[in-house]
C-alpha cells in the first residue's frame, strides 16, 4: 500500500514501492482522528501561501476579461476560456490572436507552446503525487499552474509527512483557480471602465519575474534565460507569437550545451 | 467566430490539460531519456523570460531601450528586488509602484 491516509477515492492494492519519500503514518487511532485536521491544515497552508501571488494574479485576470470583450469574445465565452484553458498568458495570446483573425490551428500550436512548460511542472511533481488515485492527479494536473506549482513544490521538497500533502497541492490551486475565475468576471463586468493607462497587464510581467528570477541559479540557467530573452526580442517581427518558440528553443539548447563547460 | 472559438478553446484546454497531466500519469510507467528531463529543466525559464522580456523592450512593435520606458524601468526593479528578496509580493508591488511613478514622472 502506498500512502493510505486521506485518499477520497480507492486505489489500494496498486503498486507503490520505493517511495523514499512517502512516510507510512503509524496507524494509531490517535494518527485517524487527526486525519481530518492534518488534511484542512494543509488545504489551509496551501491557500494562505497562494495568497502574495494572488496579487499579481487578480489583476491579470481582469485585464483578461477586459482583453477578450474587446477582441470580440461573448461575456460567455471569455469567463467559460478561463474555466476551459485556465491558463493566463495563453489567453492573452489566444484572444490577441482571436482578434487579429489568425486561422484556429496556428493559435491552438501557440497556445500549446507556451503551455509546454507545465510538462516540466508535471515531471517534477510527478514523484510525489505517484501513491494517488486518478481522479486525485487529473484534479491536480487540472489544478498545475506557474503559481499553483511555484508554491507547492517548495512545500513537497520540505521534510516532513507526504500523506496530506496533496491538500495543500489542492489548497493552492483551488486558492489560484478561485481568483482567476472571478477576476475574469470582475473584469468582464468592468470593462472600458478600467482605463488602459493603468497598464495592469503588467502585473503577468512582474509575476512571471517573480517567479523567474529565483530559478535562475548558475551559467547554464542565466545563459538559457539571456538567450531566450534576446531572441524572443529580435524574432518579435515574426507572426502568430512565433519569436516564443524560436526564443524557447534557443533557450533550452543554449542552456543545456552551456552545462557541460560550466558545471 | 462563435464556432471556431469554441473549437480553439476545447483543444487548446485539452492540450494544456495533457500536457499537465503527462508526467503525473505516466510517472509508474515509463522515464523519458535523460536529456529530455534535463532540457525540461530549461523550459520555464526560457518560455517565462521570451514572455517578460518583449513586455519591457518593446512598445508599439519597436525597440525602446530608454530611460523613458517606465516598463523597462519598472521591470529592472523588480528582476533586482525578485533577486535580492525572493519575495514575490514585493516584487509586484514594488514593480507596480515604479511603473506608475515613472509613468507619472514622464507623462
Amino acid at each position: 500500500m502506498g500512502c493510505p491516509q486521506g485518499q477520497p477515492f480507492s486505489y489500494i492494492g496498486r503498486a507503490s514501492k520505493g517511495i523514499p519519500s512517502c512516510h507510512f503514518p503509524d496507524r494509531s487511532d490517535k494518527h485517524m482522528m487527526n486525519a481530518t485536521s492534518s488534511q484542512r491544515s494543509q488545504f489551509i497552508s496551501g491557500v494562505r501561501d497562494e495568497l502574495p501571488i494572488l496579487i499579481g494574479g487578480a489583476p491579470f485576470g481582469m485585464v483578461y476579461g477586459i482583453l477578450a470583450l474587446s477582441a470580440g469574445l461573448t461575456p460567455f465565452d471569455a469567463q467559460a476560456m478561463s474555466a476551459v484553458v485556465f491558463a493566463g498568458s495563453a489567453q492573452f495570446i489566444t484572444v490577441e490572436l482571436v482578434h487579429a483573425a489568425t486561422p484556429a490551428l496556428v493559435i491552438i500550436l501557440t497556445g500549446f507552446v507556451v503551455n509546454l512548460r507545465h510538462a516540466l511542472y508535471s515531471a517534477s511533481i510527478a514523484p510525489f503525487v505517484r501513491h494517488l488515485s486518478p481522479a486525485w492527479k487529473g484534479l491536480l494536473a487540472y489544478l498545475l499552474t506557474d503559481e499553483a506549482y511555484a508554491v507547492t513544490i517548495t512545500h513537497y521538497r520540505q521534510e516532513g509527512d507526504l500523506t496530506h500533502k496533496h491538500w495543500y497541492f489542492l489548497g493552492a490551486g483551488l486558492a489560484l483557480w478561485t481568483t482567476w475565475q472571478l477576476s475574469t468576471a470582475v473584469g468582464i463586468f468592468l470593462g472600458a471602465q478600467v482605463p488602459a493607462s493603468w497598464g495592469l497587464e503588467f502585473t503577468l510581467a512582474l509575476t512571471f519575474i517573480a517567479l523567474v528570477v529565483p530559478l535562475i541559479q548558475n551559467r547554464p540557467t542565466l545563459l538559457a534565460a539571456l538567450t531566450a530573452g534576446l531572441v524572443s526580442v529580435l524574432a518579435a517581427g515574426l507572426p502568430y507569437r512565433l519569436n516564443l518558440m524560436a526564443a524557447a528553443l534557443a533557450g533550452i539548447l543554449v542552456g543545456l550545451g552551456s552545462e557541460k563547460r560550466w558545471q | 467566430m462563435a464556432v471556431n472559438i469554441w473549437f480553439i478553446m476545447l483543444s487548446l484546454g485539452l492540450l494544456t490539460f495533457l500536457t499537465r497531466l503527462s508526467f503525473i500519469a505516466l510517472h509508474n510507467r515509463w522515464a523519458p531519456p535523460e536529456l529530455f528531463q534535463r532540457a525540461l529543466h530549461y523550459v520555464p525559464i526560457a518560455v517565462l523570460t521570451a514572455i517578460i522580456v518583449p513586455e519591457l523592450v518593446l512598445h508599439g512593435g519597436s525597440l525602446d531601450l530608454s530611460p523613458l520606458n517606465a516598463r523597462l524601468i519598472a521591470g529592472a526593479v523588480a528582476i533586482f528586488v525578485a533577486w535580492r528578496t525572493k519575495n514575490t509580493v514585493l516584487t509586484i508591488l514594488i514593480g507596480m509602484a515604479v511603473f506608475w511613478l515613472a509613468q507619472f514622472l514622464i507623462l
